[in-house]
């Protein structure tokens, strides 16, 4: 081949050329694009919007079991949750706890009665620095940058189960089996999607329900026991009771920044 | 060569096993599925977009509602002639497909493709209540 001076530069002037051809073509070929109507895709007019969704649980309020019942109860018949007899194969998205299992850190040896005997309601915390977000290989669960909501994109989920083990809140539930029998036919929210063998699931904090402007179904349930806010707004009512009165949060010291706060 | 007519015998059995479905199936192809829409459907006549486009490109548009609802929580579709649509498959979609059977399982079936959405999604909201 002729790899002369004058050959070299000749190529090398062609190439030069084609190259800034290129965006010229692709300016063309987008202007003609855009011509035709594109589908717009965006959030309902009524959606809530947050920068940080946090919630306030007055304890005080929710003495006993019987008081907790109809919150939990409203979430998983909303959610399809599965109830299953076996205590290894449970699948929880809110249910209750002692003091001493809900705030280890914070559980001496003697304890006001009071407390000691008041079951405390415990959900996902949906953490401003989650680690279950961080565990996930397939980005399956994400912290949604719009409002902070730790949420779960089912058909990602591959079932590792890193999650679970990163969560240190024991929010997290493992289908170990498919969920759909242990549903009762007549529980069966047509609206919501129910889950298959082999995904990880947990609270969402009703992030459907939000989208249409209605407050978590847990949060209406509660005759005001369950306060919902944005964490970041210094006008928010959850922002008022923390204001207002001594609040704690589960497991602090680790780091994980909960937005689930408990007025004890 | 020695089991020459043995070996050849052989070959022509396995030749007549291999190409089975080709034979048996001479000149003629499965009869294509026949779309059938509900009253509702027909009613509607026209889909979120165009029949040709959600014909061909129904798996892109649910990948994109499905992308666009869970992670980023946007769950208005606006198509281009402007009409709003919530983004959901078991209540938009199905809502005037309910005949999931007849709408959806027959072509699937006949393209031999096997989608998962119904482990999870619910695949007859209206045909209960």
């Amino acid at each position: 081949m002729d790899s002369s001076r004058r050959r070299i530069l000749q190529l090398l002037g062609i190439s030069a050329l084609a190259l800034t051809t290129r965006p010229v073509l692709n300016a063309f070929a987008a202007e003609q694009q855009a011509a035709e109507a594109e589908a717009v895709i965006r959030a309902g007019d009524k959606a809530l919007k947050a920068k940080q969704w946090a919630m306030v649980i007055d304890t005080r309020e929710l003495q006993s079991a019987e008081d907790l019942k109809p919150m939990i109860e409203v979430c998983h018949k909303i959610h399809n949750v599965p109830q299953l007899q076996n205590k290894r194969h449970e699948i929880k998205w809110i249910w209750d706890v002692p003091y001493h299992n809900a705030f280890p850190d914070k559980a001496a040896q003697f304890l006001a009665e009071e407390v000691e005997r008041r079951p405390f309601l415990v959900l996902c915390n949906h953490c401003e620095n989650p680690p279950c977000v961080r565990a996930c290989p397939t980005k399956a669960t994400f912290k949604r940058e719009s409002d902070g909501v730790v949420m779960m994109d089912f058909h990602r989920c591959i079932g590792c189960r890193f999650c679970m083990a990163a969560c240190p809140f024991g929010s997290r539930s493992f289908n170990y089996r498919d969920p759909r029998p242990f549903i009762a036919e007549a529980n069966l929210n047509d609206e919501f999607p129910t889950r298959m063998k082999g995904v990880v699931e947990k609270c969402n904090f009703c992030a459907e329900r939000l989208a249409v402007g209605q407050l978590p179904a847990c949060v209406e349930a509660s005759n005001g026991a369950l306060t919902f806010g944005d964490l970041y707004d210094p006008e928010s009512k959850v922002r008022e009771l923390i204001r207002t009165h001594y609040t704690i949060r589960r497991k602090q010291a680790l780091g994980t920044e909960p937005s689930v706060y408990y007025i004890v | 060569m020695n089991n020459k007519a043995l070996i050849v015998t052989g070959l022509v059995v396995f030749l007549i096993i291999v190409l089975f479905p080709f034979w048996y199936m001479r000149g003629k192809a499965a009869p294509l599925p026949e779309r059938v829409l509900t009253p509702k459907a027909k009613a509607a006549q026209v889909c979120v977009r165009s029949t040709d486009y959600m014909r061909a490109e129904h798996m892109q548009l649910l990948d994109l509602w499905r992308d666009s609802v869970v992670r980023e929580g946007k769950r208005i579709y606006i198509n281009p002639e402007g009409k709003e649509f919530n983004m959901s498959l078991s209540n938009t979609c199905l809502d005037c497909h309910s005949n999931k059977a007849e709408f959806c399982d027959r072509c699937h079936n006949y393209a031999s493709v096997r989608p998962y959405c119904w482990s999870c999604h619910i695949e007859n909201p209206k045909e209960k209540t």
